[in-house]
Parts: C-alpha cells; sequence; structure tokens
C-alpha cells in the first residue's frame, strides 16, 4: 500500500500523533504538518545543519529523516527549548553574545548545541567547534557562537549546582 | 519524487521477503543520510523502501570475550566510535566512523550503509578491509558470507543481488603486535569527502624487528577501494625502517588508478597516496607498539 502512515512519537514532552506520506523528511512534517517553523531548512542535504532536532538524544539533520523513521521517537526541536517565556540558557546567552545575525542557521546551532551540553556538561572550546562543525553560518562567523555555547555551559553547570544545593 | 512503499521490518526475515515480494526495485533503508537525499534528488526511484532501523540484532555493537566485533549492519557510528571496546581494540574503525559526515550524520549513519554505498570514496572501506572483515549477507536463498575486500564491484555497485541485505559485519580478534590507521585528505578540517583515503595495517614481531604482515588499502584513486600489493609485499619480512615504509608508501602509487574530478587531479592523488601511506604506516607501527620516534625526526613528521 502506498498511503500514509500513522506516526506517534512524543515531541517537545508531549504526546503526538500525525500522518506521514513516506517521502515527507521530518522537517516536511515538522514545519508543514505540524506547523513547527523553527526548524530551517538549508541546504537540504545534510550539509548545512540548519534543521537540526534531537532525535532520542542525538542530534539529526530532520531533512536526512524520513517522518516515518520518527515512529516511537522522542523529538526535541527548538519550539521545545524555552519555559513559557523564559528562555532556555542556550538562547539567552546566544542573544547577549551576539552569536546570531540572520538567524536561519540559529535554531540548528541552538539544538546541536544543546544535544553537546546533555551529554558533555563541559566541553572545551575544540571539542564544541568539532561538535558544531556539521552547522554552517553565512553571517557571523563562528567565534561568537562558539563562545555563547560555552558561556551558556557555565550558566547551565551554575544552575544545576544551584539545584542540588537546594534539594540537599 | 515518484510515490514509494514503507515497510518497517521487524525481523531479518521480513525485510528479505518484503525486499524479495517487491513488485519494483526495493532497497534497504538503516539510517537513511544516502538514501533520503539519493530519493529526494531523484538519482535512484524506488517502489518499496524496507526499513531496517527498528531490527535490534541489526543495531547491535558486540565485542565478544575473545575479541571478535559483531557489528549490526545498521548500527549508527556514534554507537561504534562511543563503544569503549571497540576503541580498546578497533581504534582503526574509531578514525574512519569518527569521521563520516558531521555528528549529527554520525547519529544515523551506519558503517553497513557506509559500505552499501561503495561510493569509492568510502571512508569505512579501506579500514574494513585492512582489518580483514567480512560482510555478513542474507537473502532468500539464506545467508552467505563475502570478505568487505571483495564487496564493492563499482561505484555504487556491490555484489548484493535483488532481496539481500547485508545484516552483519564480522571483524575478526585483533592479535598481538598490529595495528592499523585509516586517514585521508580533505581540503577542510572536517565535513568532506575523501579526495585520497588510505588504510594502513601491519604486524610486527619485537624480537626480530620485523613486519610480519600486511595491508594496505586505498579510497578515492579506483573505481572500488584497493589494496596494494606491491607496497604490502615490500614491507613484510623487512626491519621496520624508514626505508622500508618510503619505499612501500611509492610502490602503493602503482595500485592507484585515479581519475582528475573536481576535488583534485590523477597526479595530485597519486601524490597524496604515498604521503598518506607513509604517515598511516607509521602511526599503525606506532599503535602496534613500535616507537616511532627511534626511525628518525623526518620519519616522525610524516
Amino acid at each position: 500500500m502506498l498511503g500514509k502512515v500513522v506516526v506517534r512519537a512524543v515531541l517537545n514532552g508531549q504526546e503526538c500523533e500525525f500522518l506521514a506520506d513516506p517521502r515527507q523528511t521530518l522537517l516536511e512534517v515538522l514545519r508543514e504538518e505540524l506547523h513547527l517553523t523553527g526548524t530551517k531548512e538549508g541546504c537540504g542535504n545534510g550539509n548545512c545543519g540548519a534543521c537540526t532536532v534531537i532525535v532520542n538524544g542525538r542530534p539529526v539533520n530532520s531533512c536526512l529523516m524520513l517522518a516515518v523513521q520518527a515512529q516511537d521517537a522522542v523529538i526535541e526541536t527548538v519550539e521545545g527549548l524555552a519555559r513559557g517565556s523564559k528562555l532556555h540558557p542556550l538562547q539567552q546567552v546566544f542573544l547577549e553574545e551576539a552569536a546570531l545575525q540572520c538567524g536561519i542557521c540559529t535554531p540548528g546551532f541552538l539544538m546541536a548545541a544543546k544535544a553537546l551540553l546533555d551529554v558533555n556538561p563541559d566541553p572545551t572550546e575544540a571539542e564544541v567547534r568539532h561538535y558544531l562543525a556539521g552547522n554552517l553560518c553565512r553571517c557571523t562567523g563562528y567565534d561568537k557562537i562558539v563562545r555563547a555555547v560555552l558561556k551558556a555551559a557555565q550558566v547551565l553547570r551554575e544552575e544545576s549546582e544551584k539545584a542540588a544545593e537546594v534539594s540537599a | 519524487m515518484k510515490p514509494f512503499e514503507y515497510v518497517a521490518a521487524r525481523t531479518i526475515d521480513e525485510a528479505v521477503e518484503a525486499l524479495a515480494s517487491s513488485k519494483g526495485p526495493a532497497k534497504p533503508l538503516a539510517g537513511g543520510t544516502d538514501l533520503v537525499v539519493q530519493l529526494n534528488e531523484g538519482r535512484i526511484t524506488l517502489d518499496r523502501v524496507v526499513d531496517i532501523g527498528r531490527i535490534p540484532e541489526l543495531k547491535r555493537v558486540d565485542v565478544d570475550a575473545q575479541g571478535q566485533l559483531r557489528l549490526g549492519a545498521a548500527a549508527p557510528c556514534v554507537d561504534v566510535y562511543s563503544h569503549l571496546n571497540v576503541q580498546r581494540l578497533f581504534p582503526m574503525l574509531v578514525d574512519s566512523a569518527s569521521i563520516i559526515g558531521s555528528v549529527q550524520v554520525q547519529s544515523r549513519a551506519s558503517i553497513g550503509g557506509n559500505l552499501c554505498n561503495a561510493s569509492p570514496s568510502g571512508d569505512s572501506i579501506p579500514t574494513l578491509i585492512c582489518l580483514g572483515a567480512q560482510a555478513v549477507i542474507q537473502g532468500p536463498s539464506g545467508r552467505r558470507v563475502v570478505p568487505v575486500e571483495e564487496f564493492c564491484t563499482g561505484p555504487g555497485q556491490t555484489v548484493l543481488q535483488p532481496a539481500e541485505l547485508v545484516v552483519e559485519i564480522v571483524v575478526p580478534a585483533p592479535g598481538e603486535n598490529e595495528g592499523g590507521k585509516y586517514l585521508r585528505f580533505i581540503p577542510r578540517n572536517e565535513m568532506d569527502i575523501a579526495v585520497v583515503g588510505v588504510g594502513s595495517w601491519i604486524r610486527w614481531e619485537p624480537q626480530s624487528g620485523r613486519i610480519t604482515d600486511a595491508r594496505i588499502a586505498l579510497g578515492a584513486v579506483a573505481p572500488t577501494p584497493v589494496r596494494a600489493p606491491e607496497a604490502e609485499a615490500a614491507l613484510i619480512g623487512k626491519e621496520v625502517s624508514w626505508d622500508v615504509i618510503d619505499e612501500a608508501s611509492r610502490l602503493a602509487v602503482n595500485a592507484a588508478r585515479p581519475i582528475s574530478d573536481v576535488r583534485g587531479s590523477a597526479e595530485y592523488r597519486r601524490h597524496l597516496v604515498s604521503v598518506l601511506v607513509r604517515r598511516t604506516l607509521l602511526a599503525a607501527l606506532e599503535r602496534a607498539g613500535v616507537d616511532v620516534k627511534d626511525l628518525g625526526g623526518e620519519a616522525y613528521a610524516g
């Protein structure tokens, strides 16, 4: 059968269900069916990283993944970063450090950086640069982005230390 | 893109059945980082796509008590290079798995997929050849095993028959005093396709200082990855020295049949073969326990 497939997943913490044509990429479904247009399409072939989302804890190019492959997956997009009106530390520091200009690459950088900090809360500059090699920015350049990620890592570490003190 | 049917196989048998019963062309889908681009850009047209990424045994990375690696064909690169026993016993495989695309690509792309895509520049293939890996293939008439060295038959072409798929890659346990290294040359630091890729593997005998076995595999210089037999023969039985390494690096060029394209001219590729054979041999010897600094400063600088 050539019909659409029912896909169930957890998207930004909420259970969700959508119908996907097997030809649709996860990127297309996120933007066009679920209207989550924060995730951007850049190259469409896995070179630029603008469409980066986190699937089961790992960064992926959503343009290289069929939506039907997201069955039972836990998906995080840039829309899931902020808590209400409170920006995620990565978002806040990207603003403070002027780590963006036109902004098209920013959601991809934010999600790739989050994936890194989720598994490595205290990366070196070299580790940040290596991890973000699959994300291209054509305006700001990379120094401000790398500095922002390192600073956000520090903010997140301080937050988790405070939380640990409170719970102790 | 022409509509295609999507089948999520739960077992290897279901995958083979789904491939065999398709009326038109069908292919297995592991991570999708090559196949989805090929479909999107209209480079291939399929009637059926069989998702093998949900079959548990195809996702496993197992090193057994003897040190043999059994690598599920759809296991993503990140699971390969993050595996502590793979890091310990097969550092050469880490060389390859950690440079295929970006971290985003490595989250999904598999070694099995890199092999089946059969690109002359596929970064895992020279390594698998050097390590003596075997591809376990399942199809309608059962299982067969093909050495990775014989797997690719041309650019994008393999020994796979219709409805066959690679289910596992088996890498023999490493022995004592062995080491291998894969390096590629790209004009950038990351995120590029090899202009030339070279894998070198050696075994030596510390008592005599002699090399007892050697394998050199070249990528992106022929329609498929190829061995460099003259260079290997020049190493085996010789005492480790800079002159022997240098001689092997010059002989390895004879195995290259490069083309000139956007990534580099044939002449440049031949030059790169000799440079990369020197560098990978030195690194392989170092991993095998040879103190390569003893070979002289010029040698260590590559």
